[in-house]
């Protein structure tokens, strides 16, 4: 059990390795932001130690522990949404390609900028 | 049928946990960024449910336990969408750090309870997870506290040290790791007593000495305690969801830390023990002039920007400590409308978290496409008119290129090798390094003494009257 779960642990570091250093820099901050409402899905750990919970400090740890997995993933996804919505290509002007993601153009040139800041 | 719904169970932490790394893959691009949240939100909404029917499946949970976790929603879930909603953008880096701290106290909760559950005779699989959860939680919770506090200014940012910080740190981090091993060796509650309350100082020794120009690597670094120990969270109760959450983050955290450190030229270590990160606001106790500076008008300023093909502003941190964002992005506006053709430069550590700089500017409406990183940016000083300085110091200074100051061998800005270079700046006053900013000195440099806010606002005035 120990062994598998540490399996997938390891495999899930290099795929956020791969996956993050893609990332520009221009969007450093919402990624941070991103990543730290991922982490408050230790509101599910919490939640699992709530039902386990039968005596008032049992209580009482799941409640804090829930409370603040609660804020980190509330406040983590809401912060992070109203961040990337100021992101815009051009403000209130007709350009044609405006929506259509260009996953080519600048994401290649910005994942080399960074592998070499990286390496 | 309890093996097909454990089986059903694990397959939804298994889609979430693709949600989330897709939702991070999307954020590669800001025009696909967005609905990479909204992935990642999915998500989180389908573990957290997976998790309450599972256990509502165990049978275990009483009532008040779900009043417990009705209410801890409530209060915790209603204070994180209040902070979220009315953050400021410069606040942004106490926010994170504030999510960090609660994320790793959450997940330092999980094993605590879960080893006053267990008690005695637990099996080194649980115990080894569960001690390094308590120690790396705690640490991340009190180091978040205590960076979100200087960065807010309820800490002074300067690096405070006491006689014998470092020994003391030493000893704390090997009470930490020694009751750690005293605690798997034989399971104690006193003895994971001990451990916490080691890790919770270490956290605040630790970030103490630590300035404010450091930051942008200290939240970092929080950033990847919080994953690791959630990830560490995810080993003690079995829940694989975690596990891959964690690491994730952790993964995010540990590149952002190496990138941060590599902008600053200096290593983790060197960061860590407290160095040159020094105070906030640069002290301005020099006056106007030395030698072989050239001042500048406003009008003078606006005439240069005006009439040139190419400008290229380069922000740093004062001006987001002046809240002149928008004023630069209504300079930056008016001449593009004069078809200067405009852009920003941004490095890396310019703001208080890594990209912090493009977010403020995104508030200002400022197109994204216009923000330009360090590596692309550079071959474009040489083909510039005129290259803008705000509020940016030690990361324009060319002196970095040579070794033997305090800065050698920190990637710069090459804002010297643009035609014209104008820097608005309120004095002579030296950068976090402490050193003189050789750019200012340069022929082709001309000094434009005043605040960032006012002095934009007087050459958006001024380039207004050129054009009527």
């Amino acid at each position: 059990m120990l062994l598998t779960d540490f399996i997938i642990f390891v495999l899930s570091l290099w795929v956020g390795f791969e996956v993050i250093s893609k990332v520009p820099a221009t969007l450093h901050t919402p990624l941070m932001s991103a990543a730290n409402s991922i982490h408050g899905i230790v509101l599910a750990g919490a939640v699992v130690i709530a039902a386990t919970a039968h005596n008032v400090i049992g209580y009482i740890l799941a409640f804090v522990a829930v409370a603040f997995a609660a804020m980190n993933v509330v406040g983590g996804y809401v912060v992070t949404g109203r961040m990337l919505k100021m992101f815009k290509r051009r403000v209130a002007a007709p350009v044609a390609p405006a929506v259509g993601p260009s996953p080519n153009g600048s994401s290649t040139t910005s994942s080399a900028t960074i592998g070499k800041a990286a390496s | 049928m309890t093996g097909t719904f454990n089986t059903v169970i694990q397959l939804i932490y298994l889609a979430a946990a693709s949600c989330f790394v897709l939702g991070l893959h999307l954020m590669n691009n800001p025009a696909t960024a967005r609905r990479g949240n909204q992935v990642s939100v999915a998500g989180m909404v389908a573990a957290v449910l997976a998790t309450g029917v599972l256990v509502i499946h165990l049978g275990v949970i009483d009532t008040t336990g779900w009043i417990v976790i009705g209410a801890g929603i409530l209060v915790g879930g209603g204070l994180g969408l209040q902070a979220a909603r009315k953050v400021r953008m410069t606040a942004m880096p106490q926010l994170v750090s504030i999510f960090n701290a609660v994320g790793g106290g959450a997940a330092a909760l999980v094993a605590i309870r879960d080893f006053m559950s267990i008690g005695s005779g637990v099996a080194a699989s649980v115990s080894v997870p569960t001690v390094l959860d308590v120690i790396i939680g705690s640490v991340t919770f009190s180091g978040s506290i205590i960076a979100a506090g200087k960065l807010q200014g309820m800490i002074t940012s300067a690096p405070v040290t006491i006689p014998g910080a470092r020994i003391l740190n030493l000893l704390l981090a090997l009470v930490a790791v020694g009751g750690g091993v005293y605690v798997i060796v034989s399971p104690s509650m006193i003895g994971l007593g001990v451990v916490i309350a080691a890790s919770l100082v270490f956290g605040v020794s630790m970030v103490m000495p630590i300035g404010g120009a450091d930051m942008p690597v200290v939240i970092s670094l929080l950033n990847a305690f919080t994953g690791t120990a959630v990830a560490m969270a995810g080993f003690v109760i079995n829940n694989t969801a975690l596990i891959i959450a964690g690491a994730l983050v952790g993964a995010s955290g540990g590149i952002l830390t190496k990138l941060m450190a590599d902008a600053m030229n200096r290593s983790i270590a060197n960061i860590m023990l407290g160095g040159f990160g020094s105070g906030d606001a640069p002290v301005a106790v020099e006056g106007a002039g030395g030698a072989g500076v050239q001042s500048i008008a406003a009008d003078d300023a606006a005439i240069q920007l005006a009439y040139a093909a190419k400008v290229i502003i380069v922000p740093g941190y004062g001006l987001a400590a002046a809240q002149a964002q928008h004023e630069v992005a209504a300079l930056a506006d008016l001449l593009e409308s004069r078809g200067v053709d405009v852009s920003y430069a941004i490095h890396p550590v310019a703001g208080r978290m890594p990209g912090h700089m493009n977010v403020l500017l995104a508030e200002a409406n400022v197109p994204y496409p216009l923000l330009k990183e360090m590596d692309e940016v550079n071959p474009e000083f040489a083909r510039t008119d005129v290259a803008l300085v705000i509020g940016a110091n030690d990361v324009t200074n060319p002196a970095a290129r040579r070794p033997g100051t305090a800065i050698s061998g920190m990637p710069i800005l090459d804002v010297d090798a643009a035609k014209s270079i104008i820097v608005i700046k309120r004095s002579m006053g030296h950068g976090y390094a402490g050193i003189d900013n050789e750019l200012y000195t340069n022929p082709k440099t001309s000094m434009f003494f005043a605040d960032a806010k006012k002095g934009l606002a007087e050459l958006t005035a001024s380039v207004k009257t050129l054009v009527a």
